[in-house]
């Protein structure tokens, strides 16, 4: 895409969250894009363009009264946000539309209004996976990690202290989930789900929303907010089975989609000043951050250990307190998107001082697709 | 009653494949056109170069536990106990995702990198699950 050519003007999360009963998964969405319009004035009218998963665009422009000239369904899981980003800069700089309107809202644990689990018997992931007895993300997402493990020379101890780090950022975020400290005994010694997983290894199962508006840099300096410009993006995906994946050790949508993102944005990782890395287990963020180049295989544990993610750190990682002790509501992509936005307006809870470049990391289903966008709160 | 086993519903492409575990056979596939090596799952044509010449064949049934996750909370289908959710890594190369069967669902039995062999479960007229034992039990 043309650098700095597109900016986010508006941004919110749903007014409540975590436990939401009184909300139905289109009501989520509707709540945080009327959130994200007050944030930068604008009414559904001025909207264009639509982008969203888990409902259909059609389900969130009728909803909200908008006749879009440019809609996305792109629907990749929980990564889906930062392609819908992408794709938006995209249309937006070839003229499709001017103002796009991007919305998550899930009812992952209320279940109001939402739809069920489940795989066709027929498909792939129906013939070749789901007979052997996975029973959701926690027993399939993890399955590549025991090779992980043993491929690095890492422990169990390795993947507690990622959780025990996101706990201290969350103890700074009011809105978090949880907020009292852990140690790695802690995490240890909580129940055991899918061995080696524990609990508090697992993301947690909440209610929520957000929604992004994005316009062209020109248009983006008369808002009210500080527009944050998006600097690069990348997406690619690779398997809809855990088990076809080419490395166990290494997301292959991760390496294509981080290195198109680092290529269109010119930055450097020393340049990199916050980082979000879609975290629905404890051992994402160490793929993320040898997947992205920030450490070479086998280093990202001790980096966690070292306390370089850590508050404090020279790469203070998912400062919400992540998908572990934050929120997970299904599809957190558009969580750390959000996160990425706070920490370049300088309004996050857990304000990185003078942060000029973030880097949103996503996941899609098991490793089976991702999305990467590089922000600046630096003008063109 | 618990309800019955979570079963695949074979398509036209996988078909052969199926076939095969109820004939006691591991049926792999490969392209005569490259030298991609073979693939997983079935599909008519060669996921590397594209060619439609492939052809199936019995693989050796040999392999070793790649990696797995022991599921402590067994979904409805899959009885009450504890089990291993496996990817064996097979001698031709493919992975597949198994259970792992005749040793105890710890850590302590299974151990990445053991060798393992193809069993064949029935689970009715049509449907035969493969499986994998340590190889040598
Ligand atoms: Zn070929």
């Amino acid at each position: 895409m043309k650098r700095k050519s597109i900016a986010v003007v508006g941004a919110a999360e749903t007014t409540q969250m975590g436990k939401i009963p009184n909300v139905s998964v289109i009501g989520l969405h509707a709540d945080a894009a009327l959130n994200a319009l007050a944030d930068c004035g604008l009414k559904p009218s001025d909207i264009d363009g639509v982008a969203t998963a888990g409902i259909s665009p059609v389900d969130l422009a009728h909803y909200m009264g908008i006749t879009p000239t440019y809609a996305d369904g792109t629907s990749v899981g929980g990564c889906s946000f930062m392609l819908h980003v992408r794709h938006a800069a995209a249309a937006i700089n070839e003229g499709l539309c001017n103002t796009v309107l991007i919305t998550h809202g899930e009812s992952g644990r209320s279940r109001v209004g939402a739809g069920g689990f489940g795989r066709a018997a027929s498909s792939l992931a129906g013939q070749f996976e789901m007979p052997y007895g996975p029973a959701g993300p926690p027993t399939m997402f993890t399955v590549p990690v025991l090779r992980y493990l043993k491929a690095r020379g890492y422990t169990v101890e390795d993947l507690a202290q990622v959780a025990v780090i996101q706990r201290e950022w969350a103890a700074k975020n009011p809105r978090a989930s949880y907020k009292d400290p852990i140690t790695v005994e802690d995490v240890l010694k909580s129940d055991m789900i899918a061995w080696p997983f524990t609990k508090l290894m697992c993301c947690l199962v909440t209610d929520g929303g957000g929604a992004l508006i994005l316009t062209s840099a020109e248009r983006a300096k008369d808002f009210p907010q500080k527009p944050v410009y998006i600097l690069g993006t990348g997406e690619s995906v690779e398997t809809p089975m855990v088990s076809q994946m080419e490395d166990f050790t290494s997301s292959k949508a991760f390496r294509v989609s981080g290195k198109k993102a680092f290529e269109e944005s010119g930055v450097s990782h020393a340049d990199v000043d916050h980082l979000m890395i879609y975290d629905a287990f404890a051992h994402l963020p160490l793929y993320g951050l040898e997947d992205l180049g920030f450490c070479k295989p086998g280093e990202a544990a001790g980096f966690i250990k070292g306390r370089n993610t850590a508050p404090g750190g020279k790469l203070p990682l998912n400062t919400n307190g992540g998908g572990l002790s934050y929120m997970h509501s299904g599809m957190y992509g558009m969580y750390a998107l959000q996160e990425s936005v706070r920490q370049m307006r300088g309004v996050a809870p857990a304000q990185v001082p003078g942060a000029k470049i973030s880097i949103a990391h996503g996941v899609g289903g098991m490793f089976a697709a991702s999305g990467t966008i590089v922000f600046s709160n630096e003008a063109p | 009653m618990p309800p019955p086993r979570m079963l695949p519903e074979p398509t036209p492409e996988t078909r052969n494949f199926w076939d095969g575990c109820k004939a006691g056979e591991l049926r792999l596939q490969r392209c005569t056109d490259c030298d991609g090596g073979s693939y997983f799952p079935p599909r008519p044509f060669c996921p590397r170069c594209g060619s439609r010449k492939v052809e199936a064949y019995k693989a050796s049934g040999q392999g070793v536990l790649w990696s797995y996750v022991i599921n402590m909370r067994p979904r409805p289908d899959m009885g009450t106990e504890p089990y291993a959710i496996a990817v064996v890594k097979l001698a031709e190369g493919p992975q597949m995702m198994t259970n792992i069967v005749g040793c105890p669902q710890t850590p302590e039995a299974l151990v990445l990198d053991m060798p393992v062999k193809v069993t064949f479960a029935p689970q009715n007229d049509d449907i035969s699950l493969p499986f994998f034992e340590p190889a040598g039990a």
